[in-house]
């Protein structure tokens, strides 16, 4: 399966006319004054490119190939043409909307036990974000993200990972952590910014981090963490360890130059990284339109000479066929893979926004019903005897109570001692730091009316 | 200041012929433009210097170096970079995860630093990068989260900015943010940077300042290649993320017997290079050779003077328990820096020792800075706080 799905990958540029020939047949059209060259296909291009060798003698082929190092393989035209890409990156899917597999050879072959694992963290996940979007209206918590909509991405592609990935997120992400295993409590733990959260409440709601799951924490600024993840997986490849960086990021933060600094790093030091792009149609306000012109984020992987795949990111199977297919191609020739899911933000932004400001409710309400990602993995487990509308219920019940209880339970933990305030700035406590906390330990002293440790830990 | 009133008053301060050109490297600007001034400039006073330890005895005399060094007795004549190179050479060859990148870093650098490091460790440890800086900087973050020793160079101080926000919003804030569950203390930033006589606007420049007011970060300039080697060392194996300036004219520069052990040198620790009790001189990097020389000058001028001359080191976190002492004991303070006056990291040290030493302090504190302007290439002898402007701070400082 993964061969043929890894050949699928190899060809997915390829637009529908596949047959027709190399792109010198396209640039001999004549007539127009501006020709459109076919989207050649990645194994057109790396067959081309094959063995290029800057050091070799000009052969006597100088005629048809300049050399020029910039552009070795590259053969002299005298048809002026500005190019553009013609026909838009195909979309990789599995399951139509009625959840049934639209080509059985795609079959990704996964369990009952698998399904309904996947399932009902999705379905977790829901419930979380429900009562933490209210805990936040309730001013319980300062800040919230939700992740409705993009559940399938999450949990396809946290489905293909191995624990000793790592894994950089941007912040609408926490699927793919609860899917390796980060607990609820832990979840509500830094949303509150108690003594147990592990980032020792420094940090707003779900920016979350767990060493132990291989999550690392998540920061405000975007994509800051594509070249970071760069650095990651160039370091698990010195290491000779069989795994990857993934780094998460939406369609906005590509807009970035880190975006860009990092494919174009990871191409050229070979680093076994997949860039994991949840195209959901928003950032903030913005819709894709402000965002680029081009194709999408893929068509930017093709051109940093990159392996790229865009995929249908509400159908779990295609994200979990992609994505293993992507894993196995990174480990495998240590080079990088971009994987564009195309999903819809059906949440807000996030507690601070109320998206009815730039978008109608009908069309929010209008993409929950026509391809809802929760709703068509559903119906292919039913359809195969393993879910039912009892199970849906009792679980549904439970799960709520379950994060009920966590929630008030993360809501009774004290904050992290003061201390904290000064640790961690470097691995040791400097000269200045242990005087200014010093400071504010006279301060309090003198004021202790105003200032107050009650509620932390002592 | 007219050239000749500088040439006479070096002739008195330092005793010594005069060399055909001037102090300062930028006039040669004005000599035979027959060969084009060299990459790294030139710093006459250095030559001079008593700061600089020429021979092996001198240099095992380095305070603070480990006794197993002072007793192999070991030291190579370095430069600059080649002391920056044995430093880097020391630490791939005792950690496997280390690894040097940057521009240009595999053919050994635009100032040499790297050479000979791709040949011996190959190409997966000393690679050249694209030219992105915040590619680097951000590179070099994911390999020291994952534990690895990741060495960047910049390629010069003045293209640090596009890394700015990988270095302050993520580097710094790496440890804390997470609560410790990762840190990216592995990474150390190099950057040549300070005037050289003819950089100009984008190849002179001086940035401690932005990155002091960033917690989380160090900053390290080192004076001479034995202080170079010992710093570098330290920095890379420190467990915090460290950004190393190096004052690019003194890559060819400054000359020294370095120990050619493995040795490292404190971090976050001024050293006193002269003492003295009259007024107290701090400074970092190459400015020490021209405020030894402001110092010689000001003795000269005023019978009886002694000046107390202090390098600064590591910016940040900085040896504030050092200077407060020195200032304490002699009462007055003169600080001198290349860098913009307004906002420069003499404004910190000058702040804090009017408050903790207001009492004794005899004068106000003395900022000698460049001005307030972009670094300019024809004007930069004008604009530098080169050797007689620094005597004036001296002079105002005592006379007050």
């Amino acid at each position: 399966m993964l061969r043929s799905l890894a050949a699928t990958v190899r060809t997915a540029a390829s637009p529908v006319n596949a047959a027709r020939p190399r792109a010198t047949a396209a640039a001999a059209s004549l007539g127009a004054s501006v020709s459109h060259r076919r989207w050649v296909s990645s194994s057109v291009l790396s067959a081309a490119t094959a063995a290029p060798d800057a050091s070799a003698p000009v052969t006597a082929d100088s005629d048809t190939f300049p050399r020029f190092p910039g552009a070795l393989n590259s053969q002299y035209t005298s048809h002026l043409a500005l190019i553009q890409q013609e026909g838009v990156l195909p979309t990789y899917r599995v399951l139509d909307k009625d959840g049934e597999l639209v080509d059985a050879s795609q079959d990704p072959h996964v369990d009952q036990a698998w399904c309904v694992n996947a399932y009902q963290h999705m379905l977790t996940l829901n419930a979380m974000d429900l009562i933490l979007y209210e805990a936040q209206r309730q001013g319980r918590i300062s800040f919230y993200m939700t992740s409705y909509g993009e559940e399938a991405t999450h949990m396809g592609s946290a489905a293909a990972l191995s624990a000793d990935d790592v894994v950089l997120g941007q912040y609408r992400e926490a699927g793919v952590l609860m899917y390796r295993g980060f607990t609820i409590d832990e979840f509500m733990n830094q949303c509150y910014s108690n003594a147990l959260d592990y980032g020792k409440g420094r940090q707003m709601p779900v920016h979350y981090g767990s060493a132990k799951h291989n999550f690392q924490t998540i920061s405000s600024p975007l994509g800051t963490q594509l070249p970071q993840a760069v650095g990651v997986a160039y370091a698990l490849k010195r290491a000779a360890k069989p795994n990857v960086a993934i780094c998460y990021f939406g369609e906005g933060a590509a807009s970035e130059g880190d975006f860009h600094a990092a494919l174009n790093m990871a191409s050229t030091t070979k680093a076994p990284v997949i860039f994991f792009c949840r195209n959901n149609g928003f950032a903030i306000s913005t819709p894709v339109s402000d965002q680029y012109a081009g194709d999408g984020i893929a068509a930017r992987g093709v051109g940093y000479g990159m392996a790229t795949i865009r995929v249908d990111g509400n159908d779990v199977f295609a994200v979990y066929n992609a994505t293993r297919a992507a894993r196995e191609y990174a480990v495998r020739e240590s080079k990088p893979v971009l994987v564009e899911a195309m999903t819809y933000r059906v949440s807000h932004h996030s507690t601070s926004d109320d998206s009815s400001a730039y978008r109608s409710k009908r069309e929010v309400e209008d993409w929950k019903v026509r391809d809802n990602p929760v709703a068509r993995f559903r119906k292919y487990m039913e359809s195969r005897g393993w879910w039912d509308q009892a199970q849906e219920d009792a679980f549904k019940k439970d799960v709520r109570k379950r994060v009920l209880k966590s929630f008030a339970k993360a809501e009774t933990v004290e904050k992290p001692a003061l201390a904290e305030l000064f640790t961690d700035v470097y691995e040791e406590l400097t000269p200045i730091l242990k005087q200014q906390q010093e400071e504010l330990h006279e301060l309090m002293k003198a004021h202790p009316d105003h200032y107050s440790t009650a509620g932390y830990k002592q | 200041m007219s050239f000749a009133l500088r040439r006479s008053a070096t002739a008195l301060a330092t005793r010594t012929a005069a060399p055909a050109r001037s102090l300062h490297a930028s006039s040669a600007l004005h000599a035979a433009p027959s060969s084009p001034p060299p990459a790294e400039g030139f710093m006459p006073g250095i030559a001079h210097s008593k700061l600089i330890r020429s021979t092996t005895e001198a240099a095992l005399a380095t305070p603070d170096l480990p006794k197993a060094i002072v007793q192999a007795g070991q030291t190579t004549k370095m430069n600059l970079f080649q002391s920056v190179n044995n430093a880097m050479d020391i630490a791939l060859g005792t950690d496997d995860t280390a690894v040097v990148f940057g521009e240009d870093v595999a053919f050994g650098g635009v100032f040499r630093c790297t050479i000979g490091l791709a040949e011996k460790y190959g190409k997966d440890r000393v690679f050249n990068t694209p030219l992105t800086e915040q590619g680097i900087a951000g590179f070099g973050i994911g390999l020291a989260s994952a534990g690895h020793t990741a060495i960047a160079e910049i390629q010069f101080g003045d293209y640090v900015f596009p890394a700015f926000d990988q270095l302050v919003n993520e580097a710094a804030k790496f440890r804390y943010r997470s609560g410790n569950l990762f840190n990216c203390g592995g990474l150390t930033v190099r950057m040549p940077c300070n005037a050289v006589g003819h950089g100009g606007h984008y190849h002179s420049q001086s940035p401690e300042a932005y990155f002091a007011h960033t917690p989380g970060l160090k900053i390290v300039i080192p004076r001479s290649p034995i202080q170079a080697k010992g710093l570098l060392l330290a920095a890379i194996r420190e467990k915090n993320p460290i950004l190393f300036m190096e004052p690019k004219i003194l890559y060819r520069a400054a000359v020294e017997q370095v120990p050619t052990g493995d040795y490292e040198l404190p971090i976050g620790k001024a050293e006193v290079l002269k003492e003295g009790k009259d007024v107290t001189v701090v400074g970092w990097g190459s400015q020490l050779y021209v405020l030894e020389n402001a110092i010689q000058m000001a003795e000269k001028r005023i019978p009886g003077l002694s000046c107390e001359l202090i390098d600064l080191r590591t910016i940040s976190p900085w040896d504030s328990e050092t200077i407060i002492k020195s200032v304490n004991k002699t009462g007055r303070l003169v600080i001198a820096h290349e860098a913009p006056l307004t906002g420069g990291f003499a404004a910190e040290i000058a702040s804090t020792v009017q408050d903790k030493c207001f009492l004794r302090l005899e004068a106000p504190v003395q900022r000698v800075c460049g001005w307030d302007t972009p670094f300019p290439l024809i004007f930069e002898k004008f604009y530098v706080p080169d050797m007689v402007r620094c005597y004036e701070g001296i002079r105002r400082a005592i006379e007050y």
